[in-house]
C-alpha cells in the first residue's frame, strides 16, 4: 500500500484547528517587551538621540564588541556593504532601526519609544532605481558611488548579428513596482535567557533557523553552542523570514546583557516599511524574432532596486542574478546577452519574495511573446509552440540544464480546457455589446530543489544547498525524523511522513518529524527557494531506506529468510511467497534489546543521510480569462486555470494548495499590491488597508490540470512546486487585460495593472 | 490611562477576573491575561480579521474593542469550538480540505463562518464568500476555505 500520491489530511493541523499552535507571540507571556525606535527619514545624518529621563533606551553606543552584517558574495563586481545592528552616525532609509527601548510592557515600551527623539540632518535620498544611476544621483553608500552593488553580464557571441537581422525587433520598457511578501504573521522573536548557564533560547518567526544561530553567533562574536534557535509553528514567510535581521541580534544581545527574557513582537507597520521588499525591477528588453516567429536572441538590460542594505546571507545578488541567469525561461533561443545590476537607493531591504524576480521575467518573456505575436500576425498559442523547448536535457544559454519537462504537451493541455475557439467567438460578440473580455497566457518553467552546485556557481559565501536528516525507528517501531529544513505552513512534515512509511511499511501517523530547532535538527538550510520537498524529502527517503535495509536484515535472521525477499508493508516485514511475517515494531525492539544476535549489524536502528541535488524544473501554463470595466479599470478574473507539472505529487492536496496559495499572490502582483514610497523616501503603504492584499472576492476559483513528467534529477521523482504559482499569474492576467484591451491598441509593461493605470491607458495617458 | 480597571470577562463560559488598563484591547486581554493565544494578531489595525471572535454571538475584531467594554458579554474564541475530543464541523472541514495552510488566520476565519452560519444557517455561496471578505488569508488563496465552510454548513444545518 503506498501513502505517496494520497491526499492525506495534514497532520499538523488538529493543533492548528483548535487555536493549539505556538506561534512566537504565544510564548512571549513573561517576557519584558522591547521596541524598536526608527528612523523617520530616508536618508540623513543623525546629530543627537534625545532619551526621555525615565525608562530603558539603548542606542549603537551601547553594542560595544557587536559587528556589523556583512554578506559576501565571491565576484568581483559586488561591493560589500555592512548593515549596523542599530543605526551610527546616519540613516539609509525611512524605518531602519536607530534605537530600542525595553519595558515589561509593549504599551509601555510604546510609549518610551514614541518620547525618544532622533534629530537626523536630512539629505536627498535617491529612491527609484533608474535615478539612482542617473548622473548626479545621491550616493547611498561611498564605496559604491554609482550606487551599483553588483552587476552580472552574458553575451554570447552571436547575438549582435541576431538583433541586426531581426525580421521583427520587439523593444520593451518592463516595470515591476514593489511587492511586500507579507506573511499574515509579521516577524518576530522571544529571547530566553538561562540564569544558570548564560545560554539564550531565541524563538523566532524564521524560515533558516540554524542560518539565523550562524549569524548571530558572528555579529555577538559567542559561540553557536551558548545560542539555541527555534522557529515554532510560523504563520507564512514567503522568503521574507530567510534572512538574518538586526531586530534578533539586539534581542539576543539585549537578553545577555539584561539577564532577562525578553520579546519583540514586530507590528504590521513595521513590517511594511521595515521588514523587506521585493521585485522593484526595470528592465530594458530587446527580442529579435524571424519573420516566422522565432525567436533569434534576447538583449536584456535589468536593474533592480536593492534598498538600502545586502541580505544576509543570499545577498543583494538574488534578485539580479536570477534574472541574469533564468530570462530565458522555457524558450529555446539561442542568443542571449544581459547585463543586470542590483541599486542600491535609501528604500527598504531587498530580500527574496516567493517567486524571486522570476514573476518579473516571466511577465517579461510573456508580454514579449504576446506583443510579437500581434506584430507578426500570429496566434499567441502559436508563437508559444514555435519557440517552446521541446528536447532535453537543454541547455540555456546562461548554462542552466533543464531535466525532463512537458512544455509544450502542458501549454497545449490549458489552451485545450480553456476551449479558445468558443472563447474568440464570444470576445468578439462581447466587444461588440461593449464588454471587454481577454485571454491571457503564461507559459514558465520552475527550477527547484537546488542544492550547493547552483549557490556555489553564484559565488555566495555561504552555499547552502544540502540537506541532512537523522532517522531512527525507536524500541516500540515508531519513527523519528529530524530535519534542517524549516516548514511554515507547507504541510513538510506530512509528505514527509508519507515518503517515509512507504519506504518503512507503517503509517504516516507512526512517524514524527521534528524540525525548527537548533538543538534538535542536524544543520540545515531551512526552507525556501521550492527546495524542501525534493531535498529534505530525498534525504529522508534515502535515510529511511537505510533503516528500511537494516529491518530487512534483522528480519531475515528472525524468519529465516533472505533479506531481499522480504517487504515491508502494513506494518509488517513479510517474506514474499511465503505466509510468514512479524510485526515491524518486534523487529524494532529486536534491534535495540536483542542486538546480540545480528552480529556486523549493531545495535538499534538509527541512520542518517545527505541529499545535495543540482536541481529540477517543473513546469506549467497558465491560462485566464478576464473582463475588464472600462469605466472603472476593474478587472475581473472569470476563469483561471493552471496546468503544471512538476512531477509525481506526494500529496496532491497540498501540491494544490501550493498552486492556489502562489496564483492568488500572482494576482495580487498583477492587479493590486504596491510598496509605495513619496517623493522624499516615506512608505506610504504601511497599513494593509492601504497595500490591497486580496480578499476572497478578489480570487477567482482556481482549476489545475496536472501532468507528470520524472527525471532523475529529483530521486523521489518529485520536483518542487512552492512558488509556480505566483510566477506565472501576473502575466497570465496582465496578457488577458492586453487581449481585452485590444480594440485601444493598448500595451501594459507594468505591473500591477491598477484600475487607475489601466484608465490612464485607456484615456491615452498612460504609455507603455 | 494606565490605572488599571477590575473586571470579569466571560469567555467560552468560563469566568476570567483580570485587572486591565483601559486601553488594552479585548485581543491583548485574551492572549496575555486569559491565556487564551488561539487569537491571533496580524495588523491590529481591524484589517486582517485574525482577531476574529465572537462577541454575543456577533463576529468583531478583538484588535479594535477595547477589554473594558466587554464586561457584559459572552466573548467565544476558537478555544471553545470544538467539544472535547470532537472537532467542530467546521474545525473538521477546514482540516479535512486543506482550509489552512500556516494556520495563522485559521482561528479568525472559524469564527467569523461560526458566527455567520448560526446567524443564518441557510447562506448562499454567494452570501458567504461576502462574509469571508472580511478577513485575509496570504497561504490558501481562500480556495479551501469556502469549500470547508460550504461543507461545514451542510453539516451544521443537519
Amino acid at each position: 500500500m503506498s501513502w505517496v500520491g494520497r491526499s492525506l489530511p495534514r497532520l499538523e493541523d488538529p493543533t492548528l484547528v483548535r487555536g493549539a499552535g505556538n506561534y512566537v507571540a504565544d510564548v512571549a507571556r513573561g517576557a519584558a517587551s522591547v521596541r524598536f525606535v526608527r528612523s523617520p527619514v530616508a536618508s540623513g545624518t543623525i546629530l543627537n538621540i534625545e532619551k526621555p529621563p525615565e525608562g530603558m533606551v539603548f542606542t549603537a553606543a551601547d553594542l560595544v564588541g557587536v559587528k556589523g552584517i556583512k554578506p559576501i558574495l565571491h565576484r568581483p563586481d559586488y561591493v560589500p556593504v555592512e548593515q549596523p545592528i542599530l543605526a551610527k552616525d546616519r540613516v539609509v532609509f525611512a524605518g531602519q532601526a536607530v534605537a530600542v527601548v525595553v519595558a515589561d510592557h509593549h504599551a509601555a515600551a510604546e510609549d518610551i519609544a514614541e518620547q525618544v527623539f532622533v534629530d537626523i540632518e536630512p539629505v536627498d535620498p535617491a529612491l527609484d532605481v533608474d535615478l539612482a544611476l542617473a548622473d548626479g544621483a545621491p550616493v547611498v553608500h561611498e564605496q559604491a558611488p554609482g550606487n551599483v552593488l553588483v552587476e552580472g553580464k552574458v553575451r554570447t557571441p552571436g547575438l549582435d548579428d541576431v538583433l541586426k537581422g531581426a525580421e521583427a525587433t520587439i523593444k520593451m520598457e518592463i516595470r515591476s513596482r514593489r511587492q511586500a511578501a507579507m506573511p499574515l504573521e509579521t516577524r518576530g522573536g522571544v529571547a530566553q535567557y538561562d540564569r544558570v548557564t548564560g545560554r539564550v533560547t531565541l524563538f523566532a518567526s524564521v524560515q533558516m533557523p540554524h542560518m539565523l544561530r550562524t549569524g548571530i553567533a558572528d555579529v555577538l562574536g559567542i559561540p553557536e553552542a551558548d545560542l539555541r534557535v527555534v522557529a515554532p509553528d510560523v504563520g507564512g514567510g514567503f522568503g521574507q523570514k530567510m534572512s538574518l535581521f538586526p531586530e534578533y541580534v539586539v534581542l539576543v544581545w539585549l537578553a545577555r546583557h539584561l539577564s532577562r527574557d525578553l520579546a519583540w513582537i514586530e507590528d504590521r507597520r513595521e513590517n511594511l516599511m521595515a521588514a523587506t521588499h521585493s521585485r522593484d525591477q526595470a528592465f530594458t528588453i530587446t527580442g529579435a524574432f524571424s519573420s516566422d516567429g522565432k525567436l533569434l536572441g534576447v538583449d536584456a538590460d535589468m536593474r533592480s532596486n536593492v534598498g538600502a542594505f545586502s541580505c544576509y546571507p543570499v545577498t543583494c545578488g538574488v534578485e539580479p542574478l536570477m534574472a541574469l541567469a533564468e530570462l530565458p525561461g522555457p524558450y529555446a533561443f539561442k542568443e542571449y546577452g544581459a547585463r543586470s545590476r542590483g541599486v542600491t537607493t535609501n528604500t527598504c531591504m531587498m530580500a527574496p519574495y516567493r517567486g524571486v524576480s522570476r514573476p518579473t521575467l516571466t511577465f517579461t518573456m510573456e508580454r514579449m511573446m504576446d506583443v510579437a505575436a500581434r506584430r507578426l500576425g500570429l496566434d499567441p498559442v502559436e508563437i508559444r509552440r514555435r519557440n517552446l523547448v521541446e528536447t532535453f536535457p537543454h541547455r540555456t544559454p546562461t548554462g542552466l540544464v533543464y531535466d525532463q519537462g512537458s512544455y509544450l504537451a502542458t501549454m497545449e493541455a490549458a489552451v485545450a480546457a480553456m476551449d479558445l475557439p468558443a472563447f474568440r467567438q464570444r470576445q468578439k460578440k462581447a466587444w461588440e455589446s461593449g464588454l471587454y473580455l481577454g485571454f491571457g497566457l503564461s507559459v514558465f518553467n520552475e527550477r527547484t530543489g537546488y542544492g550547493t552546485p547552483a549557490y556555489a556557481a553564484r559565488g555566495m559565501d555561504i552555499v547552502p544547498g544540502y540537506e541532512i536528516v537523522d532517522c531512527a525507528m525507536d524500541p516500540s517501531g515508531y519513527v523519528q525524523v529530524r530535519i534542517g529544513s524549516s516548514p511554515h505552513g507547507q504541510g513538510l512534515k506530512t509528505s514527509l511522513a508519507q515518503l517515509i512509511a512507504d519506504e518503512l511499511g507503517v503509517t504516516p501517523q507512526a512517524v514524527r518529524i521534528i524540525a525548527g530547532d537548533t538543538d534538535a535538527t542536524p544543520y540545515g538550510w531551512g526552507t525556501f527557494a521550492s527546495r524542501s520537498l525534493v531535498i529534505a524529502g530525498g534525504a529522508s527517503k534515502l535515510a529511511a531506506g537505510k533503516i528500511a535495509s537494516k529491518l530487512k536484515a534483522i528480519a531475515a535472521i528472525l524468519l529465516e529468510a533472505k533479506a531481499d525477499d522480504i517487504d515491508l508493508d502494513d506494518g509488517l516485514a513479510k517474506v514474499r511467497n511465503s505466509n510468514k511475517s512479524m510485526p515491524i515494531p518486534e523487529l524494532a525492539r529486536a534491534a535495540y534489546h536483542q542486538s546480540h544476535k545480528f552480529a556486523g549489524l549493531g545495535p538499534g536502528l538509527q541512520e542518517n543521510a545527505i541529499y545535495d541535488p543540482e536541481g529540477t524544473f517543473s513546469n506549467a501554463c497558465h491560462a485566464s480569462i478576464v473582463e475588464v470595466d472600462i469605466g472603472t479599470g476593474r478587472v475581473k478574473i472569470e476563469r483561471f486555470l493552471v496546468a503544471e507539472d512538476a512531477g509525481i505529487l506526494i500529496n496532491p492536496m497540498i501540491v494544490d494548495g501550493q498552486i492556489h496559495g502562489g496564483v492568488a499572490q500572482g494576482i495580487a502582483n498583477a492587479l493590486y499590491e504596491e510598496v509605495v514610497y513619496d517623493e522624499i523616501g516615506n512608505c506610504l503603504t504601511t497599513s494593509l488597508a492601504d497595500f490591497l492584499p486580496p480578499t476572497i472576492l478578489e480570487i477567482p476559483t482556481i482549476e489545475i490540470i496536472h501532468g507528470c513528467t520524472t527525471s532523475d534529477a529529483s530521486i523521489t521523482k518529485a520536483k518542487g512546486v512552492g512558488e509556480g504559482g505566483l510566477i506565472g499569474a501576473p502575466a497570465s492576467v496582465i496578457n488577458a487585460v492586453v487581449d481585452a484591451l485590444s480594440p485601444f491598441g493598448i500595451e501594459i509593461f507594468e505591473m500591477p495593472a491598477s484600475p487607475q493605470r489601466i484608465l490612464e491607458h485607456i484615456r491615452g495617458k498612460r504609455t507603455a | 490611562m494606565t490605572d488599571k480597571v477590575s473586571m470579569s470577562l466571560r469567555v467560552n463560559g468560563a469566568s476570567y477576573p483580570i485587572l486591565v488598563e483601559p486601553r488594552r484591547s479585548l485581543a491583548d486581554a485574551l492572549r496575555e491575561d486569559c491565556g487564551l493565544t488561539g487569537t491571533h494578531l496580524g495588523c491590529e489595525h481591524g484589517v486582517c480579521g485574525a482577531c476574529t471572535v465572537l462577541v454575543d454571538g456577533k463576529p468583531v475584531r478583538a484588535c479594535l474593542m477595547f477589554a473594558v467594554q466587554a464586561n457584559d458579554v459572552e466573548v467565544r474564541t476558537v478555544e471553545g469550538l470544538a467539544n472535547g475530543d470532537v472537532l467542530h464541523p467546521l474545525q473538521k472541514q477546514f482540516w479535512e480540505n486543506h482550509g489552512l495552510q500556516c494556520g495563522f488566520c485559521t482561528p479568525g476565519f472559524l469564527m467569523l463562518a461560526v458566527g455567520a452560519l448560526e446567524a443564518d444557517p441557510d447562506m448562499t455561496e454567494e452570501d458567504l464568500r461576502e462574509v469571508l471578505s472580511s478577513n485575509l488569508c496570504r497561504c490558501t488563496g481562500y480556495q479551501n476555505i469556502i469549500k470547508a465552510v460550504k461543507l461545514a454548513a451542510a453539516e451544521m444545518r443537519k
